[in-house]
């Protein structure tokens, strides 16, 4: 396969992702339907890429403190050790299979950012639409004054 | 954070989820970790930040189970990669510029679409 309709793809899906939206979540769909990449084979590339990015990422967001440890030690030994388990699982299923269950989690991952737009329009148009106040036109007076 | 007894329940059953999420489907799980992080009440600043570090080992454990599975192929990894931390960079400036959710509906809409196509 050509190296610079990869990179093409990769770069698409960095874009997303350094937006902020789901960038791994565009570039598997990216490598199966327009590079004929396997469901597994294109899993596997996403999560290998994240790493980079994220090494770089993390080490930025430690200089500006933005990181939360205590978070990070909770949340961190469930989830490694379901993402183990059901990679693992993974391993056992069809690519076809695999697809079309990728397929469903994308449209409700679509579903989800759609009402999250909705919702920041409405908001973003109370805050437009809020009357303004009024100055006083007689604030108190100074006791000393 | 102030940590509760609900709030730590919260994270492990947070944990739980975005782990099977990212080892079952290899990604997707970083959206839903900043949207739990923000539910559990992290500012969002620090939620995107801190989704990144836990998306980090978990991505690294589930490619180490696609690798020893043989689902690897490296020779198309670097051209992927190179591509992908140039478009991270750009993706961050652009953020800056760019401040409606005009994006965001895109980008739903795509992922829609691209869900749609993969299902027929």
């Amino acid at each position: 396969m050509a190296w610079y309709l990869l990179a093409l793809a990769g770069l698409f899906g960095g874009l997303v992702g350094g937006m902020g939206m789901g960038g791994g979540t565009l570039l598997i769909p990216i490598l199966t339907m327009f590079l004929g990449v396997d469901q597994h084979s294109a899993q596997a590339l996403n999560l290998l890429v994240f790493i980079p990015t994220g090494l770089i990422a993390v080490f930025i967001h430690a200089k500006n403190k933005l990181l939360d440890y205590k978070v990070f030690g909770i949340i961190i030994l469930p989830a490694i050790a379901t993402a183990v388990g059901a990679a693992l699982l993974v391993g056992r299923i069809k690519s076809e299979t695999l697809a079309l269950l990728f397929g469903i989690f994308l449209i409700l991952i679509g579903l989800f950012e759609l009402y999250q737009a909705i919702h920041t329009s409405i908001n973003n148009k109370k805050k437009i639409n809020k009357p303004i106040i009024k100055h006083n036109l007689y604030p108190p007076r100074n006791k000393d004054f | 954070m102030i940590m509760t007894a609900k709030k730590v329940c919260g994270l492990v059953l947070a944990g739980v989820f975005i782990g099977v999420i990212n080892g079952f489907f290899g990604g997707g799980g970083g959206m839903i970790c900043v949207t739990a992080l923000l539910l559990l009440g992290l500012k969002n600043k620090n939620a995107q930040a801190t989704a990144i570090l836990i998306m980090l080992p978990i991505s690294i454990a589930s490619a180490i189970v696609y690798y020893s599975s043989g689902f690897v192929e490296w020779d198309m990894v670097l051209n992927v990669a190179i591509g992908s931390v140039i478009g991270g960079i750009v993706g961050a400036y652009l953020l800056k510029k760019l401040s409606n959710n005009v994006l965001q509906y895109i980008f739903a809409l795509v992922v829609i679409a691209a869900g749609i196509k993969m299902l027929i």
